[in-house]
């Protein structure tokens, strides 16, 4: 039987809605199946894998940084290579070029590369099924 | 003497998991502190957030697992007990979303919909979020 191929498109930024969180949830359970993903990071979703996001405390919780152990996207993503590889898959992970230099925000976490539509055409041609989840 | 606020909440659950908590009563409490008088109305979806034992699993992503998820019903609380900031719940839009006033955190208060102009002329801001 041959690997199954899926893609995702995301839009949204970080910390601004809760599409990332379903598509992380979406892309955990691929992953744990081994399949090979793509996923091609578009506008403000560019942001997800910038790897100078730092966590920080909570003085209106009440939590010093330990405590309040804030989630950061690029932890997310980094996880999401490193649980597609456990099972034996691939992830593709495409932060698309001009969105990346409109935001200043070319520092990748590792495995994380930079792209072009053309990136989003080749990954469409090559999937199984593509979701598009876009920001509303 | 701070400019008294009214700030009416209708977006809700909106990153709510990322940031772990909701970041405009996450504001309004870190500016209370900082000297601001607020008032806020839960309008909308937003009245959920007073409803009373709600949570959720945090998010796992390989062997990465988020540990401080949000509870939006101990931050309305923390708004009215810690943060002393007065919490009204527009009654209709509970109703219509099946919520009955038993199931609220204690110390929030239900305004009817007439009764919002009124509440507008107290304050010198009115703020929607």
């Amino acid at each position: 039987m041959s690997k199954t191929t899926l893609t995702i498109a995301l839009m949204d930024p970080p910390y601004e809605s809760e599409n990332l969180t379903t598509a992380f949830r979406i892309l955990d359970v691929a992953a744990r199946r081994g399949y090979d993903l793509n996923v091609f990071a578009y506008e403000g979703a560019a942001g997800l894998a910038f790897a100078r996001q730092a966590p920080h405390p909570n003085p209106v919780h009440g939590k010093n940084l330990a405590e309040e152990n804030h989630p950061t996207t690029k932890d997310q993503v980094a996880a999401l290579l490193a649980e597609t590889e456990r099972h034996g898959g691939k992830l593709d992970w495409v932060n698309c070029g001009m969105c990346v230099d409109e935001r200043g925000v070319s520092e990748f976490v590792p495995g994380t590369r930079r792209g072009s539509p053309a990136d989003l055409h080749a990954f469409t041609e090559a999937s199984d099924n593509i979701l598009v989840i876009p920001t509303k | 003497m701070a400019k008294k606020t009214l700030n009416i909440v209708e977006s809700a659950y909106r990153a709510v998991m990322e940031e772990q908590d909701d970041t405009i009563l996450w504001l309004l409490a870190a500016m209370q502190a900082a000297g601001s008088e607020h008032t806020v109305v839960l309008r909308g979806n937003a009245v959920n957030y007073a409803v009373a034992g709600q949570g959720v699993p945090g998010l796992t992503i390989g062997e990465w697992k988020q540990t401080q998820t949000p509870k939006m019903d101990r931050d309305v609380i923390d708004l009215v007990q810690k943060w002393m900031i007065p919490v009204f719940v527009v009654e209709e839009d509970l109703r219509e979303r099946g919520i009955a006033r038993e199931e609220l955190v204690p110390g929030v208060t239900l305004v009817a919909r007439s009764s919002l102009p009124a509440l507008f002329a107290e304050h010198a801001v009115v703020s929607h979020w």
